[in-house]
């Protein structure tokens, strides 16, 4: 019982302090699970994140699963991903209740005018840091991804199983080479 | 009844779908909440973006919450919050059960090789939806202005500055530049 209570308050943390998602916050979940609670060992945590990527679902959420689960198996995930969801749920209904009234007022729709660009931006800037080391051919095609999801509206839902389709065929061929 | 319904099963899909985390599942919540449900126009999908930028906790539950709330109250923020956790919860522990087994299993990694550019291609039409979108209303470039915050954003976010700290710089610079 106070195992359990200790990785939820730990996943209640990460989730209150973790600001701007994804990759932002794995050096503190880093910190409390690997640093302060020994919960996973250096090595563990990187095939954490190789893992956690590679699921669908938000990084911190597949982070709190897996760390979760290993320690107290059910009991243990339900906890870890009660402890994340619970600030940003409590939080962003807050916001919900108050933020349709406040919408109206033209300073903060002013402030929204400024901030939807920087938003757009902060989008934008780890394209780059991702498309480095792939093949031409590879950046060619998520350009065409882009264009077919935004000009067409096609579901990516399609285009992702297409693509670990075409994964699935191409490592049966190659025999386990991939890049 | 029929609209939870709706709620639980398009956030259950997102959450299944939702490779590659944050901003590739932009796209995805947009395409089923603006262009198939539309719950909301591009301009409120614009804000919530910038909302859940702001507020600590992922993306995907952030934007679970809030349009949970808009479409159906606080059952449906609850439902809609549920549904997008529901699949990283079952499907993260069969992964980390059979963890070691699958890892280096080759068709999980050609499959996840596969849909790595998909993924960035995701991310590159979150934010094409958002500078250039269908429909008139919701438009996040209005002016000169703001492509000028653009550019510094993207200059100051490549350099590794705090986003939050961008996000509020920019809501400054709107009010002097829009409410004044």
């Amino acid at each position: 019982m106070l195992r359990l209570w200790e990785i939820f308050w730990t996943f209640l943390k990460i989730g209150a302090f973790t600001f701007g998602g994804g990759y932002a916050m794995i050096p503190l979940i880093q910190h409390e699970v690997v640093a302060r609670h020994k919960w996973l060992s250096e090595r563990e945590f990187i095939d954490l994140l190789t893992i956690a990527q590679a699921a669908p679902g938000p990084i911190s959420l597949n982070t709190a699963v897996f760390v979760g689960y290993k320690q107290l198996r059910y009991l243990g995930a339900l906890s870890a991903i009660l402890g994340v969801v619970i600030p940003s749920f409590t939080i962003i209904l807050l916001v919900a209740l108050f933020f349709t009234e406040m919408r109206h007022n033209s300073i903060v729709d002013a402030a929204f005018r400024g901030m939807r660009p920087a938003v757009v931006a902060l989008i934008v800037a780890p394209i780059v840091g991702l498309t480095k080391g792939m093949h031409w051919w590879l950046i060619a095609l998520s350009a065409v991804v882009a264009v077919v999801v935004w000009h067409f509206g096609f579901s990516p839902i399609w285009l992702l199983i297409g693509g670990a389709v075409a994964g699935i065929l191409w490592a049966t061929k190659q025999g386990g080479k991939v890049v | 009844m029929g609209t939870l319904v709706t709620l639980f099963t398009t956030y259950l899909k997102i959450g299944f779908f939702g490779f590659g985390g944050g901003y590739a599942m932009l796209s995805l919540i947009h395409s089923e909440v603006v262009v198939r449900n539309g719950w909301l126009t591009n301009g409120e999908f614009a804000d919530i973006v910038a909302i859940s930028q702001m507020t600590p906790g992922p993306i995907a539950i952030n934007s679970a919450t809030y349009i949970g709330y808009e479409v159906a109250g606080v059952v449906g923020s609850v439902v809609a919050t549920v549904a997008v956790c529901l699949p990283a919860l079952t499907l993260m522990m069969l992964i980390t059960h059979y963890f070691l087994r699958l890892q280096n299993n080759r068709f999980v990694k050609g499959a996840v090789a596969g849909m790595r550019p998909v993924v960035v291609g995701m991310i590159a039409s979150a934010a094409l939806l958002l500078i250039f979108p269908h429909a008139e209303d919701g438009r996040s470039f209005i002016d000169g202005w703001s492509w000028a915050i653009f550019g510094i954003t993207l200059i100051a976010s490549a350099r590794k500055i705090n986003p939050i700290l961008l996000i509020l710089c920019s809501g400054v610079a709107g009010v002097l530049i829009y409410g004044l």
